[in-house]
């Protein structure tokens, strides 16, 4: 199909989608909030090495560990999808980034709650 | 999308040689993207040696003696020769720059030309231009106010006026936007930093009303956001000025009416 368009319509495209701010945001909280939550994961994974599973176990049920490991999880995940959202947007067009965008997140949300859910039932007993 | 092999059609061969004259004290030599729309071939380099005995200092001079004295065939836009019309801009060393204030001395060994990078080209080293222009128009870079216009100037105080420091001297010559990664890629839907520059130097006027709705305009994943601070566009500048700061400022007001 020749493009008829003259060039400032092709430059004025379909508008601006008025939204970006809140992902730019999320994204930057999530990374401000990972840095004390991946040391703090880093720092106890190098304690826990060579613990057995029930030491491994009774750590993740303690209240606070389970509050650090859902937070951890959960919003690495955030992060993760939003800056993945980011890379379908530069390297990809049409229906493909649209497919892989709407995966990515699926996963994020299916992977989150997975773990969530483990950790709940160690701590929680079941 | 992102690309990263050029098409079939615009690998670059090799093109044909021009021998500096006999006698020559002071040899360089140029190699020159060269394409035309008119034979349906490949673009090609084609090298030039020049005698810098007898040419002026800088690159753009270089380009002019070998189109007065040697291929005449050779097209470029070129028009104040002093770094303020924002012609010559083109990719010299892998840099982008203007060939007026680029130094030919600056360069060690052969000196590479191309046009600037992803753009259609027009003929030789003259790219198509015409996207980034009327991205230049979509954010209406004009003063806009509703209130009844003085009688005189609209006032600014020194400390409102500097702050259009470092915008206002922009030339819109765009090796910024063409050497912006995220603008290769998704030059239609995002603006470049050549043209968000722009959009702040209206922000930043205080004697701009139309603030928020610039700022609508220019709220969007792919007109601003695709902007990552890859700090290409500051790099290059031949004027010395900082598109990504610019950038981040923008991104900074739209944080500051948000949160």
């Amino acid at each position: 199909m020749t493009d008829r368009r003259t060039p400032l319509a092709r430059a004025r495209g379909l508008g601006s989608a008025k939204e970006g701010v809140h992902h730019w945001w999320a994204q930057r909280l999530t990374a401000i909030a990972l840095i004390p939550l991946v040391v703090w994961f880093a720092i106890s994974l190098v304690m826990l090495s060579g613990a057995d599973y029930q030491v491994v176990r009774a750590w993740i049920a303690s209240p606070l560990v389970m509050v650090m490991l859902i937070l951890t999880i959960g919003i690495g995940l955030h992060h993760g999808q939003l800056g993945l959202q980011v890379v379908w947007e530069d390297y990809t067009e049409g229906a493909f980034r649209v497919v892989m965008i709407v995966l990515t997140k699926f996963l994020a949300v299916l992977f989150g709650l997975g773990a969530i859910i483990a950790i709940l039932r160690i701590g929680f007993g079941g | 999308m992102a690309e990263f092999t050029l098409p079939a059609n615009s690998k670059v061969g090799v093109g044909d040689t021009y021998k500096a004259p006999a006698g020559a004290s002071r040899i360089k030599t140029f190699k020159v993207y060269r394409w035309t729309p008119d034979d349906g071939k490949n673009p090609r380099l084609d090298t030039y040696e020049v005698d810098l005995a007898t040419c002026g200092p800088m690159i753009l001079d270089a380009l002019i003696k070998i189109k007065n004295e040697v291929d005449s065939s050779l097209t470029f836009r070129r028009s104040c020769r002093e770094g303020v019309c924002g012609s010559c801009a083109m990719n010299i060393d892998g840099t982008n720059t203007l060939a007026c204030t680029k130094y030919i001395d600056d360069v060690k060994g052969d000196i590479r030309i191309y046009p600037l990078p992803h753009m259609p080209v027009v003929r030789d080293l003259v790219p198509d231009l015409t996207v980034p222009y009327a991205q230049l128009a979509s954010i209406e870079p004009w003063l806009k106010s509703t209130t009844q216009p003085p009688t005189r100037e609209r006032l600014q105080s020194p400390e409102e006026r500097a702050k259009l420091d470092g915008l206002w001297e922009c030339i819109l010559c765009f090796c910024c936007s063409t050497a912006c990664p995220s603008y290769w890629w998704q030059g239609e839907r995002y603006l470049g930093p050549a043209i968000l520059l722009q959009a702040y130097r209206w922000l930043a006027d205080s004697r701009d009303e139309a603030k928020g709705e610039r700022l609508d305009n220019l709220e969007d994943p792919f007109r601003l956001y695709r902007c990552h601070t890859i700090m290409n566009c500051t790099k290059t500048c031949p004027k010395g000025l900082n598109p990504a700061k610019a950038i981040a400022e923008i991104k900074k007001l739209l944080i500051e009416r948000t949160v």
